[in-house]
């Protein structure tokens, strides 16, 4: 396989990163170098393998129903780029 | 001081011969007289690390010393620690200046060892050479046209440069081992779930590890006592007893001095021998085998048949777990803001193509990609299911030793900039680390020889779950028969 221009263009608005022709003509041919290197996995056959999502074979643990973290909102948004009375600011999104 | 391990410095400190005013100060000039060259530091704050230093000699004046206490320790630029800057190598995250500690910086805080800086690395830990940093590429304190590996160079560098006595760094492909091996240190990367990733910045969640860098297996052990250990904010951390590996150090099974390894079975992976592997640094590592063999450990041939699908496989599975980690960088809470945009994902795309470097941006569209409508199955899905086959394979060849051995990486250092054009050169790098994380199994790299150019060779072991203290043991007990991980690159004395 290999991936088009109009393609990666599409992957990187996915990914929300702006980016110019030069640069997705560029990617495109690295892209495609790695995904000819990730074909090779074709070539097992993998049927009835079951999936490996994680190392440790544990379950997830349950903790008790009570508050545990305090309002430390003051210190982590002094941080920000931008905030105002207590709230983080991004560009108008409804009319 | 100069080439004193971890553990000779503690004795010094404890016996009062030196204070850890006096060893870190005497580190700060290093860096201070070593880094513009090296560029192995991002970030030195000399009197916060005096004054913790200053602290411990209190602590050690109170009678109340550790084994770490008063050790100055270099961090990869990745652990988030109050007040320093934490940048990941990335422009992302130039201004971020931690509000909280990482577990493992906590638990070094509380053992008393000394922050000594932060040490550059490759951006959000994304390479095999140090070279993709927002802050500049590390040199190689062997040969300084070379590069470290990656992506913990900086702590690599560190280490061998004698800027720091041991430094932490983060695994999630090799990131620990391979700047171990290139730069001629010893490094581990342990058992998945061992070391709480709280506070680590994330790449692939279900593969990265924290993990020390040092002189010696005896000074790795000690690191990962104070390391390791239960926390509840990982979801992953492992609820075990706590350990201690240094337990094994001195044990000889069959009580034979000479012989100290006997009963020890060694397997030798067939595939990590063939094509690919340069014959220096398969010189050197077979000269290391015979070595345990002297020991009178035995060596068992094996065999890992999927090796060849591990790069393959973890080039999906690492990708498509960044590409999730890294959207929270959005130029929203902290980071990089971009400063001019249209609109909210205006603003978004803009942040995120201004803050990230190349490298990061071609992972996060892989990841993309691969986890995006109608390629799952093919890619991501089919990439867990060689992941099973890896461990497998493992689960395998465990039946039939206690250890495998085999190189680091199929090279020496290479030139700087030698591989920046060619990511898939680079990634084959990755062909002997990468199936350690993918397994969880832990993994640790020694100094075993030199290769082309006198540059350091480095011997991967590789042991079973929880088999930490197995692989220190015979770590050490090599480095009690041989010197390599003793020798210092030339110029830096």
């Amino acid at each position: 396989m290999s991936l088009s221009l109009q393609e990666v263009k599409r992957v990187a608005w996915l990914a929300r990163i702006e980016i110019t022709d030069a640069e997705a003509e560029a990617a495109q041919g690295h892209l495609n170098g790695i995904f000819k290197l990730i074909e090779q996995m074709q070539s097992v056959d993998t049927e009835g393998v079951a999936p490996m999502a994680h190392a440790q074979d544990v379950a997830q643990r349950l903790r008790e129903d009570r508050v545990t973290e305090t309002d430390q909102h003051a210190l982590y948004q002094s941080i920000a780029p931008q905030v105002e009375g207590g709230l983080y600011l991004v560009p108008k999104v409804i009319e | 001081m100069l080439n004193a391990t971890v553990k000779q410095l503690s004795l010094q400190l404890a016996q009062k011969k030196v204070s850890s005013a006096e060893l870190t100060q005497f580190h700060l000039d290093r860096i201070a007289r070593l880094n513009p060259e090296l560029n192995a530091f991002v970030t030195v704050d000399a009197a916060r690390s005096l004054a913790q230093a200053r602290a411990a000699d209190a602590q050690i004046a109170a009678g109340k010393a550790q084994p770490l206490t008063g050790i100055p320790v270099a961090h990869k630029d990745i652990f988030c620690a109050t007040g320093w800057l934490t940048t990941c190598g990335s422009k992302m995250l130039a201004n971020f200046v931690s509000p909280y500690d990482a577990h493992v910086v906590e638990r070094l805080n509380a053992a008393g060892a000394v922050t000594l800086g932060r040490t550059n690395m490759d951006e959000f830990a994304m390479g095999s050479s140090t070279e993709t940093c927002f802050w500049g590429p590390v040199r190689n304190p062997w040969d300084r046209a070379r590069v470290p590996g990656g992506s913990s160079g900086g702590s690599a560098a560190a280490v061998a440069a004698r800027m720091a006595p041991a430094a932490i760094g983060t695994d999630t492909g090799g990131s620990i081992r391979q700047p171990s091996a290139l730069s001629g240190i010893c490094g581990l990367k342990p058992t998945y779930g061992v070391v709480s990733r709280y506070g680590m910045i994330a790449f692939a969640s279900s593969l990265d590890q924290g993990g020390p860098m040092a002189k010696s297996a005896e000074d790795l052990a000690l690191m990962l006592n104070v390391m390791a250990g239960f926390d509840a904010r990982d979801s992953t951390s492992l609820e075990r007893p706590a350990e201690d590996y240094t337990r094994l150090l001195d044990a000889s099974p069959m009580g034979d001095r000479a012989k100290p390894l006997s009963g020890l079975r060694i397997g030798v992976p067939k595939e990590y021998f063939g094509a690919g592997l340069g014959s220096d640094v398969g010189a050197a590592v077979e000269a290391a085998l015979a070595q345990f063999e002297r020991l009178g450990a035995s060596r068992v041939e094996i065999s890992l048949p999927n090796s060849a699908l591990s790069v393959p496989a973890y080039y999906v599975i690492a990708p498509a777990e960044a590409s999730s980690n890294l959207s929270r960088f959005d130029g929203v809470r902290y980071g990089y803001r971009a400063p001019e945009y249209t609109d909210l994902a205006d603003m978004y795309a803009k942040s995120r193509a201004q803050g990230f470097g190349a490298e990061v941006k071609r992972r996060i569209l892989i990841g993309t990609y691969v986890l995006s409508h109608g390629y799952y199955d093919a890619y991501y899905l089919k990439a867990q299911k060689i992941r099973r086959l890896i461990a497998q394979d493992f689960v395998d060849a465990y039946g039939r030793c206690d250890l495998i051995m085999g190189p680091t990486s199929p090279s020496v250092a290479f030139g700087l900039g030698s591989m920046s054009s060619d990511p898939v050169q680079m990634y084959l790098n990755d062909i002997y680390t990468v199936s350690a994380n993918l397994a969880g199994l832990p993994a640790m790299s020694i100094p075993c020889g030199f290769g082309e150019g006198d540059m350091p060779v480095g011997l991967q072991l590789t042991g079973n779950y929880f088999a930490e203290a197995r692989m220190l043991q015979a770590a050490h007990r090599y480095q009690l028969a041989t010197d390599w991980h003793l020798r210092q690159p030339a110029g830096v004395e």
